[in-house]
């Protein structure tokens, strides 16, 4: 009775291996792995569906890490058990590691190697700068990718009498004073996490240095130079405005995020990334109104672009020449401007390519809400053609330097401590994060 | 007379512990030969290669102030959390075991907690503790900026603490209960009679014949204050603000996964693991011969 039972059970299992292995023999699979969850993990799926639709020779498998430390983290175990994905999203932070690595196969090899003609010209040069080698060679495929802006609450600005958008920190700071005596409990919502937003891009605008050598992009001896820039400035007068009460924090821990407060219309101005747009569409809350604007700039200085964000695709190295076949025709798809626009459309995320950009404002886009304003982030991103400061940040173990400046921002606002003195240990921290990262990798060439 | 029993066949018994001595290789001896060995070198995140530096990243970490100043804010916080949990736990203990009303409902709801997994408490928690919104945070409209663990390092810690010491409470609970059930009621008994009041048999009768229990969980409650507090900080503050609530584990996660500094965080868990080892060694040889097992 038992043997029956087993033998007519693996028989059911070999039926459904070979049903199931049938129509797979035809195509190659390949896997796909991103750092996106929710809405955004969604829109993802549809793009691999719309792939798969496309032709037949490709199954594309798309799987969600939930974000962007899990993708990286799951991404490095899985190559070094041999088990890697072949296409990967990579964020901003965790691009040097990966180059030094030589786990990945450049974009530009794999898409020539397998005949497919790309116009590299054509990628926004703020963009394409952040994911190419110091010589310009980009080596992957810039996918979901955004800038910070500002927001702004209209309504608030109404009420304190000002016409447009503040342009300069000095009109910042007299609207939002004005706001505080209107009666306005928080001006500027503010989360020291933040710090791409209200560090690292305020650099590159005000054309900055982080760290010398360009940051980073000339070689793995540069230096962090925060205290010695106008970051200092910037610090102190945060925390002038956090102490008057004009700026506010928020964040996570203290029960609302800088975001929320925002759309609840509790704060009347937030930094944020561009990705934010279509969200605060969607969540502002009854007679909330909104409008955004390029970051503020003092106004003894000159503008530069603004930094890069988000992520990129990468190829992993130790696939077979069929998979590299199939990613390189998944990129091919993803690189069609229709393709292009659309993702751009539905996630907020800028186009990536100016024929992209060109092709959506043509369609009239972004003349009306609730895409009018998305534009300023392109305007931003391209500027000025990038200069040392604000090509990119190539700086190892970087994730640990962002996480020591939102301490070093957190001490001065919370626990009083010195700004320039402050700053001087962040540097110096810095400094002993990139040395050992140099030892780490002792003896190798920035690509 | 010799009285042992032994198998003749030297197979059988390497077979019976076979699997659970696999299981200890590939889950405990094998991962830590591995952050051994990742601890005298340096490792490249990718696995592009590594070289030996010898003792150079244990130098480095014992080096670092900051690494000092997480080692003592983790002793602080076994020390809070095991004092306070097992404290708590040993009141209600009590009380459950005198058999008044609605023991047997209490005897259940006490353990509750500790079937709540680390980051779903923690989330509920955070919410809970939240300064500008939650319940605890509401006195905030009392007396404006009393309470702030989102900018204040040490609220944050001692939220974090309380928090951990709520989870534990309901393990120690069923621990001290049990224990004081196994005493005889006769001795209980026998003390009320001589006039010995509730207080009075506790300290005297109940807590010396618990000894063992108490040396128990004072081993359980330390190690896992040092080892599981993880789950709690990353729900609820991430280590912040200013690394105020950064203990040795949650550092090692943040250096080793997010900081891709893998060898940095092995010389740490080697550090740590020594540490609860030592922890454990100074206690059996010290505290257990004040404990009392007959």
């Amino acid at each position: 009775m038992t043997s029956i039972r087993l033998l007519s059970a693996a028989s059911t299992i070999a039926v459904l291996s070979i049903a199931t292995a049938a129509p797979a023999m035809a195509q190659t699979k390949f896997e796909f792995w991103y750092g996106l969850s929710g809405d955004l993990s969604e829109r993802v799926q549809d793009m691999c569906r719309g792939f798969n639709e496309s032709q037949t020779d490709y199954e594309i498998v798309c799987v969600s890490q939930e974000n962007y430390d899990n993708t990286l983290q799951n991404t490095i175990a899985a190559y070094r058990a041999n088990k890697q994905p072949t296409v990967t999203q990579i964020f901003d932070a965790g691009t040097l590691d990966l180059m030094l690595s030589g786990a990945y196969m450049p974009i530009r090899e794999l898409m020539s190697s397998n005949g497919y003609e790309i116009d590299w010209d054509n990628y926004l040069s703020g963009i394409a700068s952040y994911f190419s080698t110091s010589t310009g060679e980009m080596l992957s495929l810039p996918f979901n990718n955004s800038t910070a802006v500002i927001y702004y609450n209209t309504d608030a600005l109404a009420k304190v009498g000002f016409e447009g958008t503040p342009s300069t920190w000095e009109e910042v700071e007299t609207v939002a004073r004005a706001m505080k005596d209107a009666g306005y409990e928080c001006p500027i919502a503010f989360d020291p996490a933040g710090a791409w937003q209200w560090f690292e891009q305020f650099e590159a605008i005000h054309n900055q240095p982080i760290a010398t050598k360009g940051n980073g992009f000339g070689g793995l001896d540069a230096e962090m130079v925060v205290s010695q820039g106008k970051f200092v400035d910037q610090l102190t007068w945060i925390k002038k405005m956090y102490d008057e009460g004009i700026i506010v924090h928020k964040s996570k821990d203290a029960g609302e995020t800088a975001n929320d407060a925002f759309v609840n219309g509790k704060c009347q101005i937030t930094s944020s990334s561009i990705a934010d747009h279509g969200t605060f569409g969607k969540q502002a809350a009854e007679g909330v109104h909104w409008t955004n604007a390029m970051l503020p700039m003092w106004s003894d200085t000159e503008r530069t672009n603004s930094l890069v964000g988000g992520a990129s695709l990468w190829t992993l190295k130790g696939k077979s020449e069929e998979e590299y076949k199939g990613a390189a025709a998944f990129f091919n798809y993803l690189a069609q401007p229709e393709q292009a626009q659309t993702w751009s459309t539905i996630t907020g995320y800028v186009p990536v390519t100016m024929a992209g950009f060109e092709a959506m404002k043509a369609n009239g886009f972004y003349n009306e809400a609730p895409n009018k304003g998305r534009e300023l982030a392109v305007e931003s991103l391209t500027f000025t053609p990038p200069t040392e400061n604000s090509r990119g940040i190539r700086l190892g173990n970087y994730a640990s330097i962002r996480a020591e400046m939102v301490k070093t921002i957190q001490d001065v606002l919370f626990n009083n401590a010195p700004v320039l003195e402050s700053l001087q240990a962040f540097d110096a921290k810095g400094n002993e994060i990139l040395r050992r990262f140099e030892q780490t990798y002792k003896g190798a060439q920035l690509p | 007379m010799e009285r042992r029993a032994f198998y003749r066949n030297p197979v059988l018994p390497w077979l019976l512990i076979g699997p659970q001595l696999i299981l200890v290789l590939v889950f405990f001896y094998w991962p830590t030969s591995q952050a051994l060995y990742w601890a005298f070198t340096l490792e490249q995140p990718w696995g592009g290669g590594n070289t030996w530096v010898w003792l150079d990243n244990f130098i480095a970490i014992f080096r670092d102030r900051e690494y000092w100043a997480t080692v003592a804010r983790s002793a602080f916080y076994a020390i809070c959390t095991t004092g306070l949990s097992m404290a708590v736990a040993l009141f209600l203990a009590c009380f459950v075991d005198r058999s008044l009303k609605g023991t047997k409902l209490f005897q259940s709801v006490y353990v509750w907690p500790y079937a709540i997994a680390a980051p779903a408490a923690g989330v509920a928690f955070r919410f809970i503790f939240a300064p500008q919104s939650g319940l605890i945070g509401s006195i905030n409209t009392l007396w404006p900026g009393i309470w702030d663990p989102s900018t204040n390092g040490i609220h944050a810690l001692a939220m974090v603490i309380i928090c951990h010491a709520w989870l534990g409470i309901g393990y120690n609970f069923i621990f001290f209960l049990a224990a004081l059930q196994m005493i005889p009621r006769s001795i209980t008994e026998a003390g009320a009679m001589d006039g010995a009041r509730p207080l009075r048999r506790m300290f005297d009768l109940q807590l010396p014949l618990i000894t063992p229990t108490v040396f128990f969980l004072l081993i359980m409650n330390l190690i896992s204050s040092f080892t599981d507090s993880f789950g709690l900080i990353d729900t609820m503050t991430e280590g912040g603000p200013v690394g105020s609530t950064e203990v040795m584990v949650y550092k090692i996660y943040f250096d080793g996964f997010k900081g891709l500094d893998y060898s940095g965080a092995a010389a740490q868990s080697i550090v740590l693991m020594f540490l609860v080892i030592a922890l454990t060694f100074v206690q059996f040889k010290w505290v257990e011969k004040r404990v009392h097992y007959n």
